[in-house]
């Protein structure tokens, strides 16, 4: 694949479909002048189509059109520390279709890197968004990913990001899924990450399901190495006549290796659905796992204060759930 | 009169836990609650606020002449009550400024955010931005639910062992804080087992067994607690041993 950094200007602008996506990305909580700084890694992709994209110094980007959407490479150079935080912006703004993106992230030994996607779709009434994504953090380096999503308010999309991750020897890795404005259709979230000596992966999703959402949440990881470290989070809420089922997996191979489920649902009404599946599997005498789930509605003693300050009891759980997603 | 409960039974789950409970505070009074563990005290901080599953079986609760006894928590709130619970709740995601925020909304004299923090003893630009979550440890909690009913300034507090969990260098910024609810006009009906907390109080009362055995000079009804109560068989289950005027 060609790198496009080399093959493109700093900022490609196929103009207006470049500004009704940033408009996109902004509804969706992005900063739309980081797509626009030239300080600033970026890449901006509308359905196939690669609007926008910005390498820094260390930072490469390779780029391929495919029939339904792109193949991307991301690799930082070892040793590489880059400083400001990379903006990805994925998005369809038809009402129909398809945008597949194949991503493949390589983080190179001692590297450190942060990355801020947003995807939007904000008028999708039948739209299918898949997110393939491979993950290598390699020996001492690490990388913060936080995807944030939205959807609009038809509840017309499929949604499948699915992440297979390789952390190396006193690597990190954080990764944060939000969807929690609009509402999505159908959402199939699929995280396994593979931790090896002295690792560490924390993986964290945010979820407000409403309407006939339906929500599906995996999150496994496996710690390999000795002094491994795992955090599967998931904070989900659901209204109307949504679902969600989460399921947090922790295989604890290494010794010494620690990992926590950590899995909150939120219920409001009385037509919504949660379950929690939280499963620990330990192969090592000296590994230790431990898992905590709280389903049901919102805490009682937390409403009860905010409504000692005046809050009524909806405004209460609007806070409560809001602050959960936040 | 502040607030006035009249012959209050209240039961939790059908089993009876305060009975023929009479009891006045006044504007601008700090009014001590004493007793030992399970005689009803924090029931009566509860029923004042109108938690849910402390139901009125009979009597009334006035507040500044209305009959709150039906209302509830929010409407009671906005009239100006609030509670500051023994073991606040954490809530993720929420910073201390929102937190603070909120409770000022409906406030009309509430202290600004970074001034009911000083005047619990927290830097505000340490804390504004922290969660009110579990990374604050159990005295920094107490201390921003201290400043959250500042922020919000009513005109009745129920403190319900403020005192609890904080270190002994640090009690005198909650009394500092109950003080200045009174100046502020407001009153305090204050649960505690410190002498020293106690001592701000005006009047005290002294609860047995779910209801109110003695009321008056802070200093008597300390010396009558500190002769006449223990620990006893009865917590929580209200029978015929004590009489209310002994």
């Amino acid at each position: 694949m060609p790198d496009t950094a080399s093959v493109l200007p700093k900022v490609v602008d196929f103009s207006r479909e470049f500004e009704l996506l940033v408009k996109a990305y902004e509804q969706s909580g992005g900063v739309p002048e980081a797509l626009r700084d030239n300080r600033v890694g970026s890449l901006a992709v509308h359905g196939n189509r690669v609007l926008g994209a910005n390498a820094v110094e260390g930072l490469h980007l390779h780029t391929e059109q495919t029939p339904t959407g792109v193949r991307v490479e991301v690799r930082v150079e070892p040793g590489v520390r880059i400083a400001r935080p990379v903006h990805l912006c994925f998005g369809l703004l038809p009402e129909e279709g398809i945008q597949e993106i194949h991503s493949v992230f390589d983080i190179g030994e001692g590297a450190e890197v942060s990355f801020i996607a947003h995807c939007t779709f904000p008028n999708a009434l039948r739209v299918q968004h898949v997110m393939d994504a491979s993950i290598t953090v390699r020996r001492a380096a690490k990388m913060v990913y936080q995807e944030t999503h939205y959807h609009g308010e038809q509840s017309g999309t499929l949604v499948m990001p699915k992440t297979r991750a390789v952390v190396e020897a006193g690597a990190v890795l954080q990764n944060e899924f939000k969807l929690v404005k609009g509402t999505v259709g159908k959402l199939d979230l699929d995280f396994e990450a593979q931790v090896a000596e002295k690792g560490v992966c924390e993986v964290a999703a945010k979820v407000y399901g409403k309407k006939r959402d339906e929500i599906v949440v995996r999150e496994s990881l496996r710690l390999t190495g000795a002094g491994a470290r795992g955090l599967a989070k998931s904070r989900i809420a659901v209204t109307d006549a949504a679902r969600s089922e989460v399921l947090g997996e922790i295989v604890g191979e290494g010794p010494y290796s620690r990992g926590h489920v950590d899995c909150v649902e939120v219920i409001r009404g009385n037509e919504a659905f949660a379950s929690a599946v939280p499963r620990l599997i330990v192969r090592h005498d000296t590994a230790k796992l431990t898992h905590e789930a709280a389903i049901g509605s919102v805490d009682k003693k937390q409403v009860e204060t905010l409504m000692a300050r005046g809050l009524t009891e909806e405004e209460a759980a609007d806070v409560i759930v809001s602050g959960m997603l936040r | 009169m502040r607030l006035c409960l009249e012959n209050l039974d209240v039961a939790v789950n059908g089993h009876a836990i305060l009975r023929s409970v009479n009891l006045t505070v006044r504007k601008g009074e700090i009014h001590s609650i004493l007793g030992v563990n399970g005689t009803g005290k924090s029931s009566l901080a509860y029923t004042i606020m109108g938690l849910e599953g402390y139901r009125v079986t009979s009597g009334r609760i006035l507040f500044e002449g209305e009959d709150i006894t039906s209302l509830p928590v929010w409407e009671r709130a906005r009239r100006g009550i609030t509670l500051a619970w023994q073991e606040p709740a954490r809530f993720e995601g929420l910073t201390v400024r929102q937190y603070l925020a909120l409770s000022r909304r409906s406030a009309a004299n509430g202290l600004p955010p970074e001034e009911a923090l000083l005047r619990v003893g927290l830097e505000p630009r340490r804390y504004l931005d922290r969660t009110v979550d579990q990374s604050l440890s159990g005295g920094e909690r107490k201390r921003v639910e201290l400043a959250s009913v500042l922020a919000m300034m009513p005109k009745l507090v129920i403190l319900d062992e403020p005192d609890s969990g904080i270190d002994a260098l640090s009690i005198g910024f909650i009394t500092d804080a109950i003080r200045t609810f009174a100046r502020f006009g407001a009153s305090v009906l204050l649960i505690t087992h410190q002498e020293e907390v106690a001592s701000v109080a005006d009047r005290s009362s002294t609860m047995c067994n779910g209801t109110i055995l003695k009321t008056g000079d802070p200093a008597e009804v300390a010396r009558f607690f500190r002769l006449h109560c223990r620990a006893c068989d009865h917590v929580n289950e209200p029978d015929e041993e004590v009489s209310p005027n002994a």
